[in-house]
């Protein structure tokens, strides 16, 4: 049994992934020397070199345009956009380019492209540090989003980002880069799929990065009331595993979606139309948003008044079983 | 560089203002410079029949969009050399990377004409040609960002070993945006081997160059670590020159170079634009003393390259090509409805397709 953090096993499917396929490459602002500001290159220019791994100037649209030119020429980049609000700079590239092109040369040209983006709050971060830019991207034809919420997924899902055909977004939750988690190193679950991290029968928790561990926390408090809540980790945002929220919502009737992101067109409002759409009638009652707030990611020391806390989680899903 | 000489008549273009283009033939038709620039007589007639047949292509065009074949066309009278002569320069493994208004450097890399203006039918976006094999890039629109796709093809070149260069083109426009920047910084850092290959039109649809920038786009280079140059877009000879020059520097692995080709955009913007709004006729037409077509023709003939037999050929031979594209743009249909599905994703997920399977019913 081996300890890791999400920190540690990124960067070991970085490693692994450089190792697999020599047209990978890796770049970003201090990802080289450095080994990032969250170290999850940690090493990765000593042992592949600064042609495989290198450093780039502050130039974010620069980083994922330079991206696009080379699948072109027949290279498979990870690039990282060192945190969530500096991610927006690159954004015409991401949506005019980066998800279309495949699309516009008729399947001639992949966009084989993984874009690492350090995101979410709960560090007590600066202005700019917190943010979360799910729904930018995921609104995006053409992209995959994925959001690992611990050690060992964090490890499956970048390395099927990287190998996938089609561009993925990999938004890594800040709060969990060094949470621990026990347990080998595997493939496991594509992309497109959930998982079930707990079971219940009462009421189904979903949720995705940071949010996952809140969410256990919540049932753990649920159960010591009677309530028996099933927790969910969507693990991918785009595209949403349906199967996963459809039978969820036939076996458990109610649904709260928990994120960090402001309510608005929200990954929540997806989840609630398509457990709508798609179980209508097993839903005992309103499916349940528990959020960040409509307003700015705010300072630290409000941090937590705006983050969901387990308090509101528990009493959100108490108001669904009591419906 | 040949020698440049300054013999434009005083009405020249407001933008060319300031440096003089290096100039090989002036406006007249007269040599200025050396003409040897390293082309056989036969490349030579070959740049002429490009310009001719690439403007009555565009005359067909615009043509075709009034006629209601395709829809908002962007023309390029007046920019024929700039395009063509860059274009001859590039070797056959060089990738251009073009805006929306490079149809005479398309037919210079061999585009099919009827493929590339399938997007100005709007049948498809980008355009349905094989840009790895006409090594010829998507039409681009949004401005400036297809230079930052150029330099990352060039550094893909780099770390292959290869000895083939980018070309990105842009307008006067572009240099005001964030990804010439960020594109030409990447350039100059990583000593890129590409061409930054700038046409100054005077135009932004109705901004001028003088409301765009302050400074003269050429000279930025040096504040990137390479070397810059203004050419007289207009001289087809000076252009392939330039262009030449710098790919050969890129190939000896001394990086880029900015090129700003002064050339003046003789239509409007786009068959959407009304050009009398912004501008006055008189500077348009004094715009037309600068034909490139006519420059070069009168220096080909006067050195004996050509004679007025191949300038009709040419001529003919437009007209006839001209048809044939019209024929082959009438034919071409709107694709299949589930096109719009088949390559949005490599790997479609389950939902996905299942959303095609929707639409299809």
């Amino acid at each position: 049994m081996t300890t890791w953090t999400l920190s540690g096993a990124l960067n070991r499917a970085l490693h692994d992934s450089l190792t697999a396929d020599d047209r990978v490459l890796v770049f970003g602002e201090d990802v080289g020397v450095s080994g990032g500001v969250f170290r999850v290159t940690d090493g990765l220019q000593t042992a592949f070199g600064d042609r495989r791994v290198f450093d780039t100037p502050i130039s974010e649209a620069g980083i994922v345009g330079t991206a696009v030119g080379l699948c072109f020429a027949g290279w498979r980049p990870v690039v990282e956009l060192q945190f969530d609000a500096f991610s927006y700079p690159a954004l015409e590239q991401v949506i005019d380019h980066v998800a279309k092109m495949h699309m516009r040369t008729r399947g001639r040209v992949g966009m084989p492209i993984t874009i690492r983006i350090p995101s979410f709050g709960g560090i007590k971060g600066k202005e700019h540090h917190g943010e979360s830019p799910e729904t930018y991207y995921a609104h995006t034809a053409g992209l995959k989003v994925v959001v690992p919420s611990s050690a060992l997924d964090g490890y499956t899902l970048l390395r099927h980002a990287i190998a996938d055909p089609d561009p993925v977004i990999v938004l890594e939750p800040k709060a969990r880069y060094w949470a621990k988690e026990d347990g080998e190193l595997a493939d496991g679950a594509g992309i497109g799929a959930g998982r079930i991290l707990r079971d219940g029968t009462d009421v189904t928790l979903v949720s995705y990065g940071s949010m996952v561990a809140r969410a256990r926390e919540a049932a753990d408090a649920l159960a010591e009331k009677g309530v028996e809540a099933r927790v969910v980790d969507l693990r991918c945002l785009s595209p949403l595993d349906d199967e996963l929220l459809q039978r969820c919502a036939e076996e458990t009737g109610r649904i709260v979606v928990i994120h960090e992101a402001p309510r608005h067109v929200g990954v929540g409002a997806e989840v609630a139309a398509r457990v709508m759409e798609l179980a209508f009638d097993s839903l005992a009652a309103p499916v349940q948003r528990v959020t960040g707030w409509d307003a700015p990611y705010p300072p630290a020391s409000l941090e937590d008044g705006y983050l969901p806390s387990v308090e509101r989680i528990v009493a959100a899903a108490q108001r669904t079983v009591a419906y | 560089m040949a020698a440049s000489a300054p013999d434009h008549p005083a009405e020249r273009p407001a933008h060319w203002a300031g440096s003089e283009p290096a100039r090989i033939l002036a406006p007249d038709g007269t040599a200025v410079g050396d003409t040897a620039v390293g082309l056989e007589p036969e490349d030579l007639r070959a740049l002429l029949r490009w310009m001719v047949l690439a403007r009555r292509l565009d005359q067909e065009c615009i043509a075709l969009q009034r006629q209601g074949q395709l829809t908002v066309y962007p023309g390029f009278e007046g920019q024929e050399a700039a395009q063509v002569g860059s274009a001859t320069a590039l070797g056959a493994t060089d990738f251009v990377w073009p805006t929306f208004r490079e149809l005479a450097a398309a037919l210079v890399r061999s585009v099919d004409p009827v493929q590339y203006l399938q997007y100005h039918r709007g049948t498809w976006h980008g355009g349905p040609y094989d840009p790895r094999a006409t090594r010829f890039g998507p039409i681009c629109i949004p401005i400036a960002t297809q230079i930052v796709h150029a330099a990352g093809y060039a550094l893909g070149q780099q770390l292959d070993g290869t000895d083939a260069a980018s070309i990105a083109y842009f307008g006067d426009g572009a240099t005001s945006e964030g990804d010439f920047h960020e594109a030409a910084n990447l350039a100059g850092v990583w000593r890129l081997p590409m061409v930054l290959f700038c046409q100054n039109n005077g135009w932004a649809i109705s901004v001028p160059t003088a409301k765009q920038t302050a400074g003269e786009i050429w000279r930025r280079a040096e504040g990137y670590g390479f070397p810059g140059v203004r050419v007289d877009g207009n001289d087809v000879l000076a252009v392939y020159a330039a262009t030449r020059e710098a790919l050969d520097r890129a190939r000896r692995g001394e990086g880029a170079t900015l090129i700003e080709a002064m050339t003046y955009r003789i239509g409007a913007h786009s068959t959407a634009d009304d050009a009398g709004r912004y501008r006055a006729d008189p500077e348009v037409e004094a715009a037309r003393a600068f034909d490139p077509i006519a420059r070069f023709r009168t220096w080909l003939l006067a050195a004996g390259h050509a004679d007025e037999e191949y300038v009709a050929a040419c001529e003919r031979e437009a007209e006839a090509f001209a048809l044939e594209v019209r024929e082959g743009v009438i034919a071409t249909a709107a694709p299949p409805a589930e096109w719009q599905f088949d390559w949005v994703y490599a790997a479609p997920p389950a939902t996905f397709e299942r959303m095609r399977g929707e639409a299809l019913a």
